[in-house]
């Protein structure tokens, strides 16, 4: 406010955020006991992703830790030879299938919120400077959004993976799979959030308060982040946690189709491939409790992102 | 009202409800009316006193949860409210005909008029393709559509808005129905088209013997084309008569504010001319007479109980005033 | 008319030559095509001459031109890890992959469709609240999940149909087909249900909407009206009129099922295109890479403009070159 003359309609982002909790959010969540239980399944998806090493009995991804006579005990079970039990059996390894799960979760957690992130920098970015510049900035930004939109993301990705896997060095694939696959899944998520930023801010830009800003001479950075903004940050919320389903669910498919995470450190996707193997033969739990898992956290997510966009209510299209 | 069985419709005490989050709400409260064949009725009031709904709710089209509550809906001496949906829809179209307010969303934009006209005549008449077609034909001559025959493969938004409005009024005319609903029929025209279009529905009418409910809210239209006129209020028909006398000297003070009578210099008079306020809310009915609250001569009496109907004249009004006010009120007004 | 066809076709070519574009760079930034070519033991002055004789040594803009003047007589190059023309090699396994996609978008727009208008005509009816129920599942469903899914209950216990592969198939010379045989057939109802499961909700679920809007208008009204009976209503004028604007999106929806071939394919073990790209990412065997893109983005392009077609076709307002205020 202080360099501004004008009466601004604004209010601080801290003012903002608790009139958003004190308003109805924090009363439809409390309405909704379907969002409560996708909360409460994100929530104890992501406590066991973060403190993995803490909560598994073992690190199954060490091969010195595992004993290949604990191979495929059933879950519940007492394996006959080591008389160990796991709660959700082991592998053909001697993994127990609770720990991979923990692990699995977090690789997949963690490309998953790394690629909505970059999606997130990148669309509102372009989307930010498409809107408030207009003209042929904005005609190029929303062509090539136009043009990547018509292909599935998940093909867009692929490639990019395909052109990383190129242009890096063959002895550094799978150290620098995880941090490929974010960037594949970033760049081909962007252009949703470009399009609704762009959407937002033409409006924003029209409006009187950012007119006057404008004349006063702001600067164009300054009146984008302090008013265009938090703006946008609803529906970027909203996209955002419905794009970490997609994201999760995309990572999951890449390792599925063997371009992601290697086996070595795996993901649920990666799980479900190797666990894919005993379909047939009987031991179910090796595929059966990663499939659970992925499921049960893409539609948690899936339902938080519909509340969210239900109870703000923004004007997605 | 002392129509016999003879009336062609007869609606008796009929009530629409809603039933909503916040209770059940009454958008048409207790009406009653009748009318004869041949019959030009006209049911005038502001928007949301419950005109259109009593004329969807007359043919059945009431959209749920919307529903008639109570009442009764007679035609010739059958009660068709209630009817099963089947034998409701054998009605529409064939003996009760309707005309809606907006020419330009009434017909689907994806058949050819010939091809919605065919359809409704066949539905209703046992003819042939071929013959449903000539009757296509008669029907855009009658309505005064130039070049009927080609027109009739013509789509509707090929039509201007008055075009569109008499191709309305020839599927509503269609299977010939004894009745017909027309629901604001010029109000989404231009003010140089409506005039022609009250002129075919009403000659059309006149040469079929085809009794019309004509729902609007310009009382310049009902004095031109009404036998006779209904005053909603609120959901409720606050008066009802021969169309010279409820325009000429209007009973009820809600009809005569409705008229707009000259202004006068007395207080009670010009509060009366203006009409303070708005119509209530449906949530929002006042007790007794809905009018109350803007009724420059509303009493105690007014505020607690609902006027009944009572028979003045040739018509009737719902108002606690006596005969001697009434007519003092209505010598006021043309004074 | 005219106009219109003729501006949409300059529009698809742009993007045709935008998608090009990337492809070309992939040939020409990614890996070192000449080293692929003439292999570790050619001499310095070898790779400069391949380098002149592949025109690589002229500037960017001539390369490129060279580079669609190529790909337009249908020479889209040797694929690195089989040694044989890739287009070949698509053209082998395109048939699997079309007749895979062709059963899963009949399955999708079909029942779509179907569940879309039931759901939008018996709202308050219980088995349309457990189908829009089922669709959110559905949407949430990773794409290879379901398949996994299916070949369990279908293959593994049930033992009805085959798990992967297509079954027997036909030879006609020019195409092989699946659809001749019992053990064809067999084998694409799995993976057809699991390409159309995902699209086939979306579908549905954008039917319903626009179903519920129409259903709202005043012309459904007017025809309910005059005595049209419920058929009439619902599939004579509410159905045209929901269509219409929903096979925009309908089509590029099912263009995306040949692109999303590839997990369906993976989870199959179906021999089609789609399997062929996924070898293709992991050994980094660009000239493939590049081909499939061109492909897809064809595809895409064509299925648009057939749309747009076909909008012209089934709107007559926009034959007569009204412009409309919701397009």
């Amino acid at each position: 406010m202080r360099d501004t003359p004008t009466a601004l309609p604004r209010v601080s982002l801290q003012q903002k955020l608790f009139r958003l909790w004190d308003s109805d959010i924090a009363y439809s969540f409390r309405q909704s006991p379907v969002t409560m239980a996708a909360g409460f399944v994100v929530l104890l998806i992501l406590i066991g992703a973060v403190f993995a090493p803490l909560l598994a009995t073992q690190n199954p991804f060490d091969p010195s830790g595992l004993n290949l006579m604990d191979g495929k005990t059933a879950p519940m079970a007492v394996n006959e030879f080591t008389q160990n039990s796991y709660l959700l059996g082991t592998d053909d390894q001697g993994r127990d299938i609770l720990s991979t799960i923990l692990y699995g979760s977090r690789a997949s957690l963690l490309v998953g919120f790394a690629a909505v992130g970059l999606a997130m920098l990148i669309g509102v970015t372009l989307g930010l400077i498409a809107g408030y510049r207009g003209g042929i900035v904005d005609s190029i930004i929303m062509r090539i959004a136009d043009i990547q939109l018509t292909f599935p993301s998940i093909l867009v990705a692929m490639l990019i993976f395909g052109v990383f896997r190129g242009v890096l060095p063959v002895q550094s694939h799978a150290t620098l799979a995880v941090p490929v696959l974010i960037l594949a899944i970033g760049f081909s998520d962007w252009p949703q959030y470009a399009r609704t930023v762009r959407g937002v801010t033409m409006v924003e830009r029209n409006k009187e308060y950012v007119q006057a800003a404008r004349v006063i001479g702001l600067a164009p950075l300054t009146i984008m982040i302090r008013h265009v903004l938090p703006n946008v940050l609803g529906p970027v919320l909203v996209i955002g946690t419905l794009g970490l389903a997609l994201a999760i669910i995309a990572e999951a498919t890449l390792s599925y189709l063997g371009v992601g995470v290697p086996p070595t450190q795996p993901s649920l996707g990666t799980l479900i491939r190797v666990g894919q193997e005993y379909i047939a033969s009987g031991e179910w739990w090796i595929l059966f409790f990663p499939s659970l898992t992925l499921l049960a956290l893409a539609l948690s997510v899936n339902l938080l992102g519909d509340w969210l966009r239900d109870a703000l209510n923004p004007k997605l299209r | 009202m002392t129509e016999t069985s003879e009336a062609l419709l007869e609606v008796r005490d009929l009530v629409v409800e809603f039933p909503t989050r916040r209770g059940i709400l009454r958008a048409v409260d207790q009406i009653s009316f009748s009318l004869m064949p041949g019959e030009v009725l006209g049911l005038v009031g502001e928007s949301g006193a419950g005109k259109s709904l009593t004329g969807t709710a007359l043919i059945g089209l009431l959209e749920p949860p919307g529903r008639i509550a109570s009442g009764t809906v007679r035609l010739k001496g059958q009660q068709i409210n209630g009817l099963p949906p089947e034998e409701l829809r054998k009605i529409r179209g064939r003996r009760i005909g309707m005309v809606f307010q907006d020419p330009l969303t009434s017909l689907n934009p994806l058949y050819r008029v010939g091809e919605q006209l065919i359809e409704t005549i066949r539905t209703h008449l046992p003819l042939s393709e071929a013959e449903a077609r000539q009757r296509a034909v008669d029907l855009l001559m009658e309505v005064g559509i130039p070049a009927a025959e080609r027109r009739l493969d013509s789509y509707p938004h090929e039509f201007s808005g008055g075009m569109r409005q008499r191709v309305v009024i020839a599927l509503a005319l269609a299977a010939e129905p004894e009745l017909v609903i027309a629901d604001e029929p010029t109000t989404a025209l231009d003010v140089s088209v409506q005039a022609q279009i009250i002129a075919v529905l009403k000659r059309l009418c006149r040469e079929k013997n085809t009794a019309v409910i004509l729902i609007t809210h310009d009382m310049g239209v009902i004095a031109e084309t009404a036998d006779r006129v209904a005053v909603m209020y609120a959901g409720r028909i606050v008066e009802i008569g021969p169309v010279r006398d409820v325009i000429k000297s209007p009973r009820h003070p809600y009809t005569k504010g409705l008229m707009g009578s000259i202004p006068d210099p007395e207080a009670e008079a010009e509060r009366l001319i203006q009409i303070p306020g708005s119509m209530p809310r449906l949530t929002h009915i006042p007790k007794g007479c809905a009018f109350n609250p803007r009724c420059g001569f509303a009493n105690d009496q007014c505020r607690t109980e609902r006027p009944p109907v009572r028979a003045v004249g040739k018509g009737s009004v719902a108002c606690f005033l006596d005969e001697a006010q009434l007519t003092a009120l209505s010598l006021e007004a043309r004074r | 008319m005219l106009a219109f066809v003729l501006r949409r076709l300059f529009q698809a070519i742009l993007v045709m030559l935008v998608v090009a574009l990337v492809s070309f760079s992939l040939f020409r930034f990614v890996g070192d095509p000449i080293s692929v070519m003439v292999g570790q033991e050619a001499t310095q002055e070898d790779r400069e001459r391949m380098r002149q004789e592949l025109g690589l040594d002229q500037p960017f803009p001539v390369q490129f031109a060279a580079y669609v003047g190529r790909i337009v007589q249908g020479e889209f190059g040797i694929s690195y890890r089989v040694g044989r023309p890739v287009i070949d090699l698509i053209l082998e396994r395109l048939p699997a992959t079309l007749e895979l996609a062709f059963c899963a978008a009949i399955f999708a727009l079909v029942f779509g469709v179907g569940f879309g208008v039931f759901t939008a005509l018996r709202r308050a009816r219980f088995s349309s609240k457990a189908i829009m129920t089922f669709s959110l599942i559905g949407v949430s469903l990773p794409t290879f999940l379901i398949g996994i899914g299916l070949i369990y209950l279908f293959s593994v216990e049930l033992k009805w149909l085959p798990s992967f592969g297509r079954g027997q198939v036909t030879d006609l010379g020019f195409w092989t087909t699946g659809f001749l045989t019992l053990s064809g057939l067999k084998s694409m109802v799995l993976p057809a249900i699991t390409l159309g499961l995902f699209q086939m909700t979306l579908i549905m679920r954008l039917v319903r909407s626009e179903m519920l809007e129409v259903l709202r208008t005043d012309y459904i009204k007017f025809a309910r009206a005059r005595g049209l009976s419920d058929r009439a209503v619902h599939f004579g004028h509410a159905l045209k009129n929901t269509l219409i604007p929903v096979i925009t999106i309908m089509g590029i929806k099912l263009g995306s099922l040949v692109a999303f071939a590839i997990i369906t394919e993976t989870v199959f073990q179906w021999p089609g295109v789609g399997f062929l790209f996924i070898a293709s990412v992991q050994s980094v065997d660009i000239p493939l890479m590049a081909t499939y893109l061109l492909l897809v983005a064809l595809f895409f392009v064509t299925i648009n403009l057939i749309v747009d077609m076909l909008y012209f076709i089934v709107d007559p307002r926009l034959k007569s070159g009204v412009a409309l205020a919701r397009h």
